[in-house]
């Protein structure tokens, strides 16, 4: 059983197992509330789900791709909530569960995974099947994203979704992503040229 | 859960220190801190998605660190305690939801804090001596905050005096140390230089000092007037073609920020009749501002305290004593709903 947090879009969290499947799931889509609502999503979610602490083998975090303060707000909740529960913590690329959810759904075939990226740019992943993600994540201009034979844009990721491949893979013995969050993108910040003048 | 000598982890993260403090009542048990400082250098300043980065990276280490280091286990808590503002909101985001997270896994009760209070905190885990009693004027002042609050019950009663109007103190080091092409942080490196120089080599101007100015912002810094004001006397001299006399400048440019905030700060303790001043804040570990206190708190016959510095900085610790004396006041917890909010007014000891 585990506890699944995402926070590269909205916020998503949900308890999942891999004979169950999605036992709760709760979310809050606006991508502005990710530290307000986090907390109060865990606790909602276990309680719904009747499933205490002790009883999770681990927790999911959707490393992203997604823009950098509400992505960093899941995993830093996810990462602390695993060392506070004493339990492996489990992390996913956030687009793999936007895959499950279309080839779930009956797709079948090559797919391209499109999110905002902010700044006219978008992240995309392209997948062969629900568990073979072939290209990305990665970042480009809506121009020069990849051809695929099918294309979802998506503005939402489900918890639930991201834990079941998780516990897919599990079973598998697929490899997990590192622990790292997929900010795909260098701090913004410029260095300066010295101190300017301030007389003319 | 334990009211009387409560074990109280605190997490702050408001800038660019990754602070876990532990005590338990009025000791502190830990006082773990993890900075990014140098990952700003290069930037001459602190960059927020740099520092919020720094945070996740450091967290879940620190908060081990901690917790081996206070002989602890996690489950042994009465409580978690973080900081939900002012500060860097990014930044603030990390460490709320790394608190809420960890007061949900283990089932305990958490409480929102104000950075600024909890440096007024600080000084009841001084190891040198009892803490003050209240009320006491508290000057806090570092990179990110300049303010003069007038505290009457650290839990129940803070007043903001004044605060800055325009850059925090620390800023204006910083800037002046690039202006005199001195490396970041510029607080302990115009220290180094100007204790060689004569503060009295130059009559830089005080801000908000003037009759006019006091009547509104009797309180109130600023700081942007004279960091212009230095930069126009440097290119003046190197305009001239002669040599910037670094250490003067350096000497007087930090006599007149230590003037500014000593008066405002002896005049506060004299107007609400208080005999007692509390400095904290990183600016704290500047050499000139400690010892023009310990003159003017002397000669104004205010007695003075400042923490050793770990504990003047930002840090986890200050934040989990501010938590314990919620606690041993009796206050209840925070919901698990509260945000960041980077401008949280002083008078929000605990947000709910
Ligand atoms: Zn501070």
């Amino acid at each position: 059983m585990l506890l699944v947090l995402d926070s590269s879009i909205g916020t998503s969290v949900a308890v999942v197992d891999l004979e169950r499947g999605v036992i709760a799931e709760r979310g809050e889509a606006d991508t502005m509330r990710h530290a307000e609502v986090v907390g109060a999503l865990i606790r909602d979610v276990l309680a719904e789900a009747g499933v205490t602490v002790d009883e999770l083998s681990g927790v999911v975090a959707g490393m992203g791709p997604g823009p950098f303060t509400g992505l960093r707000i899941g995993i830093a909740a996810a990462r602390v909530f695993a060392l506070g529960a004493g339990k492996p913590l489990v992390p996913m690329v956030s687009h793999d569960a936007i895959a499950a959810d279309w080839y779930e759904a009956g797709g079948t075939g090559e797919l391209l995974v499109v999110t905002d990226a902010r700044r006219r740019e978008r992240y995309y992943s392209t997948y062969s099947d629900a568990d073979t993600r072939v290209q990305g994540p990665a970042l480009a201009k809506p121009d020069d994203l990849p051809e695929a034979a099918n294309r979802v844009d998506a503005t939402s990721v489900s918890a639930g979704a991201l834990g079941m491949v998780a516990e897919r893979r599990y079973a598998a013995g697929l490899p997990f992503p590192a622990d790292e969050p997929l900010y795909l993108r260098s701090p913004d910040v410029t260095l300066s040229a010295g101190p300017k003048r301030v007389t003319a | 859960m334990n009211t009387d000598n409560p074990l109280v982890l605190g997490i702050e993260t408001s800038c660019d220190e990754t602070g876990i403090g532990i005590v338990r009542g009025r000791e502190l048990l830990s006082n773990t801190i993890a900075s990014s400082m140098d990952e700003h250098a290069r930037y001459g300043g602190v960059v927020p998605e740099v520092a919020a980065r720094a945070h996740l990276e450091a967290i879940v280490p620190a908060i081990h660190e901690a917790v081996a280091e206070a002989g602890i286990s996690l489950h042994d808590l009465d409580a978690i305690a973080v900081t939900s503002g002012p500060g860097l909101s990014g930044a603030l985001m990390v460490g709320i939801g790394a608190a809420k997270a960890l007061a949900v896994s283990l089932d305990k009760p958490l409480y929102a804090v104000n950075h600024l209070v909890g440096h007024v905190g600080a000084d009841i885990l001084d190891p040198a001596g009892d803490a003050f009693e209240y009320p006491t004027v508290a000057l806090l002042v570092s990179g990110g905050h300049t303010s003069l609050l007038l505290v009457r019950d650290l839990v129940s009663n803070v007043e903001l005096l004044g605060e800055t109007i325009d850059d925090a103190a620390g800023e204006a080091f910083d800037k002046v140390a690039r202006v005199l092409g001195l490396p970041y942080p510029g607080g302990p490196q115009i220290d180094r230089v100007a204790a060689s120089g004569d503060p009295k080599a130059i009559r830089f101007p005080r801000g908000l000092t003037l009759p006019k100015d006091l009547e509104k912002h009797r309180y109130d810094f600023s700081f942007s007037g004279l960091k212009t004001a230095v930069a126009r006397w440097v290119e003046k001299k190197r305009d001239d073609g002669d040599e910037v006399p670094v250490a003067d400048v350096a000497a007087s440019f930090r006599e007149a920020v230590a003037d500014v905030l000593l008066t405002k700060a002896i005049a506060a303790c004299h107007d609400y009749d208080v005999p007692r001043l509390l400095l904290g804040g990183g600016v704290v570990a500047n050499a000139r501002v400690r010892e023009l206190a310990a003159e003017r708190a002397q000669a104004a016959g205010v007695q003075l305290r400042i923490p050793p510095l770990s504990l003047c900085t930002d840090n986890g610790a200050m934040i989990a004593e501010l938590g314990a004396q919620l606690i041993m006041n009796g206050h209840a917890p925070s919901t698990l709903d509260f945000p960041a909010d980077s401008s949280l007014p002083v008078t929000e000891i605990q947000v709910r």
